[in-house]
């Protein structure tokens, strides 16, 4: 088993257009270096440099079976297989 | 060009309206790929601003959940701005992030919550690039029961 990842349109041209992509890790953070691995590229639009250290970027958002990471502990947030992940660009702007 | 029914676009303005002096926003959303903008899905402006506007993160997963389950896309993203005239902000362009998607922007600056023209107009924006387009307005088709 592994880890389901939707994949919204925006970034779907760093996995040959599929909608949905597997991966593997024990924490949020250690999925998307597994991500990368296979999509390059693609970790750049999930987080960012902030203050030193990386954080998901501001509007990008990110579940964990239907639960927002930011409330589960963010790029520690820990996974199992199984699990669903699914990555959504805010609907934002000014 | 977008075309968006009657019935559509006012529902669009009554929302803008409703809201002003905050920013309203939301979706019509259509079958995948068909660029039928045809379920009009009014959103919460999680932000409660006149200057800013963001889906609430819970309500987006529950949209595009939906959406997915109905095989549709949001083919227009809506918003409004209520002091400005309507033309995507700099922010608008930098978080437009559905390349197949009309960005509408209405601008409730004459006349607020009261009634009187609005300004109505719709865009693409990919990648940074924004290429104003056409709006028509289809009369609704009466439903047969």
């Amino acid at each position: 088993m592994a880890i389901e990842v939707r994949i919204p349109t925006i970034l779907r041209t760093y996995t040959d257009g599929a909608k949905s992509v597997e991966g593997t890790g024990g924490s949020l953070s250690e999925l998307i270096d597994d991500l990368e691995g296979n999509h390059p590229g693609i970790k750049g639009r999930l987080v960012e440099d902030k203050d030193g250290s990386v954080d998901l970027r501001r509007f990008v958002n990110v579940y964990v079976n239907d639960e927002d990471v930011r409330f589960i502990g963010g790029l520690e947030a820990p996974l199992s297989d199984g699990d669903q992940v699914v990555v959504l660009p805010a609907v934002a702007g000014g | 060009m977008l075309t968006l029914a009657q019935e559509t676009y006012d529902a669009i303005v009554a929302h803008a309206k409703r809201d002003h002096p905050d920013e309203a926003c939301g979706v019509v959303a259509g079958p995948e790929g068909s660029d039928r903008a045809e379920r009009f899905v009014p959103m919460v402006n999680a932000a409660g601003s006149p200057t800013f506007y963001e889906f609430d993160s819970t309500e987006l997963l529950a949209l595009y959940k939906d959406m997915d389950a109905r095989d549709e896309e949001p083919v227009v993203v809506y918003h409004s701005h209520t002091a400005t005239e309507a033309y995507p902000s700099r922010t608008d362009i930098g978080l437009a992030s559905e390349p197949n998607a009309h960005y509408v922007l209405v601008s409730t600056r004459d006349h607020g919550n009261s009634p009187g023209p609005v300004e109505f107009r719709s865009y693409r924006i990919i990648d940074g690039a924004v290429t104003e387009e056409e709006v028509t307005i289809t009369p609704t088709e009466k439903s047969t029961p």
